[in-house]
């Protein structure tokens, strides 16, 4: 598949769930706080519940609509946690090559691998409590290596380059020369970075809401439904099927116009690929 | 080589300092102090003073972490709160489950990923590149422990071939407890297997496109003759790192699997640490984990260079 084709198939998939998290900001087809007893359990293509209810009687269909929500925003502030911290980060590191901040830079990112992420997140949160404003936290922290490392990566080889050269004899300072020179050109590479991260954090997210450190009651949240599932599988199969789906969409769209945007602004990569 | 080891040494040892550090920071930034935090906003004073004494918490921060510290180099990991039993012996019977899990989920990650990134390589743009492309694509995406319960949905409640959760123990057989961990190793190897197989993929096409692959097939070898004479073996060194920080990932998967499959492993001591708020064993847990995760890669990286002398080189 060519990466146009695949961008758009990974936009269309996540467009989806991101146009149903902003839908559900102002309109759902039944309101979360619901809970209809009376018609617990439904199945799928129930009249009013067109994916069925929860085991409370919650139209399941709304409930993904807000947990579209509560995933896509948990994601988006980490991967911003990440850009906002790691981006200036990588820019000095290069600047300054070999100085604290690049060695700094450099050690964190070897930590960061080491340390099996979850397991930290699971440690945060234990500390802080579970909610979803940790769960972002614990996620985040995990962005900001990740994106000092690939700012810096890119940095490093345009600081070769004669037009930066040029600009540096010009009597630019080095970070004016970060600002206007270096950052636009590597502006590629951290979408594409953006893009995995996102997908990686709604995963992330998932993980901690479904072992009960994410989001916390009432706010709906695709983990929890999982988890809220489980002990109803047989009776509810629907109730466990749906949110799963869901997240692997989401991110499988994620995942596809991260390839599909690196093979479109990155020509070079699509050799071996 | 000795070079070599001795500066990842060193690296080893700072790693698991650093690592240690950061945990214990962790613990100790929790608002109020651990022993009222352990037990609770109702707790009498004196209790409070007492598990405080109990713990050490009494002292300065440096003699505190250095007795932690140096607890776990003697395999002291402190006594549990609730459980009233060493932690060491907690963490001894819960690594029973956990670590055959990992090697189970291992196991069957690599001796399916390596044939079959070998084999969409060697037929690249054909039908089964795609068909391994597209499926690998959605292993990526699926969440190891919803892809748990389906595969419980499936093959526990409809077809009954294997449990749906629980660890009988290694007493009652070899057979019962592999048939427990099946389920479990399936449902963590599968996103593992996707990342690994697409990493054999790209890297044995990465090794074809190199000149003395290009003699070989000059010399008259087939494409699949100079794949399994010539490509798989170089093409493994990027496999084996990939490898290596997967047992990272597996760990931390086997966290939340073993919570789908009621296993009691370490991850759901982790969990019932975190319950019952007993510190001292997630602590302990948590610096078990990451050390063990440590001590893997550090043997990675000397089996890469071993592999690869470039590397020795470098150090």
């Amino acid at each position: 598949m060519t990466g146009r084709w695949t961008l758009v198939l990974g936009a269309v998939l996540a467009g989806v769930f991101a146009l149903a998290a902003l839908v559900s900001l102002v309109w759902v087809p039944v309101p979360v706080e619901t809970f209809a007893v009376s018609f617990k359990l439904k199945p799928i293509g129930t009249p009013g519940f067109p994916l069925g209810t929860d085991h409370f009687g919650r139209d399941i269909l709304s409930m993904l609509m807000v947990g579209a929500r509560t995933s896509i925003a948990v994601a988006i502030v980490a991967v911003g946690i990440g850009i906002a911290f790691g981006v200036p980060l990588g820019l000095l590191a290069a600047a300054q090559r070999g100085g604290l901040v690049d060695e700094l830079v450099m050690r964190g990112n070897d930590l960061v691998f080491a340390f099996p992420s979850l397991v930290i997140a699971i440690l945060i949160t234990a500390v802080f409590g579970p909610s979803a404003t940790n769960a972002i936290l614990a996620i985040g922290i995990f962005n900001i290596p990740v994106f000092a490392r690939v700012t810096r990566g890119g940095a490093l080889s345009l600081w070769t380059l004669d037009y930066i050269r040029a600009a540096e004899v010009a009597g630019k300072g080095r970070a004016r020369i970060s600002m206007e020179h270096i950052l636009p050109n590597i502006a590629n590479l951290l979408i594409v970075q953006g893009t995995i991260q996102f997908s990686l954090g709604i995963l992330a997210e998932a993980g901690l809401s479904y072992v009960g450190l994410g989001a916390q009651p009432p706010i709906p949240s695709w983990g929890r439904m999982l988890a809220e599932a489980q002990t109803m599988i047989v009776m509810a199969p629907h109730m466990a099927i749906l949110p799963g789906l869901a997240i692997v969409l989401t991110v499988l769209g994620l995942n596809l116009m991260g390839d599909g945007l690196r093979d479109l602004l990155d020509p070079r990569l699509r050799r071996t690929r | 080589m000795l070079r070599y080891t001795l500066s990842r040494l060193v690296s080893l040892g700072l790693s698991l300092v650093v690592a240690s550090l950061v945990i214990f920071a962790v613990i100790e930034v929790i608002p109020g102090d651990p022993a009222s935090f352990m037990l609770g906003m109702n707790a009498a004073d004196d209790t409070v003073a007492a598990l405080r004494e109990q713990l050490g918490l009494n002292g300065t921060l440096a003699e505190r972490y250095l007795a932690w510290v140096g607890g776990m180099l003697l395999g002291d990991f402190g006594v549990s709160y609730t459980y009233r039993v060493p932690v060491a012996d907690l963490i001894a019977a819960r690594m029973q489950v956990s670590v055959p899990l990992t090697v189970y989920a291992l196991v069957l990650s690599t001796s399916i990923a390596i044939p079959v990134g070998l084999i969409a390589a060697a037929r690249q743009g054909k039908a089964t590149d795609l068909a391994v492309m597209a499926t690998t694509q959605m292993g990526v995406a699926v969440p190891n422990f919803w892809f748990a319960m389906i595969l419980v949905l499936i093959f526990a409640v409809n077809l009954r071939w294997f449990p749906s959760g629980g660890f009988p123990g290694w007493d009652k057989g070899v057979w019962l407890n592999l048939k427990a961990l099946t389920l479990p190793a399936i449902a963590l190897a599968l996103p593992q297997a996707s990342i690994l197989a697409r990493v054999m993929r790209s890297s044995v096409l990465e090794t074809l496109s190199q000149d003395y692959i290009r003699t070989a097939r000059a010399k008259g070898l087939t494409r699949t003759q100079a794949v399994l004479r010539h490509a798989f073996r170089n093409a493994l060194i990027p496999v084996l790192t990939i490898l290596g920080l997967q047992f990272s990932f597996l760990l931390a998967g086997a966290i939340i699997i073993e919570n789908v499959f009621f296993l009691p492993g370490l991850g759901r001591l982790i969990f019932q640490g975190i319950t019952q708020r007993d510190l001292i064993v997630v602590e302990s847990v948590v610096m078990l984990l990451v050390g063990a995760v440590i001590v893997v890669n550090f043997l990675v990286d000397l089996a890469y260079a071993a592999v690869d002398p470039r590397l020795r080189a470098r150090a």
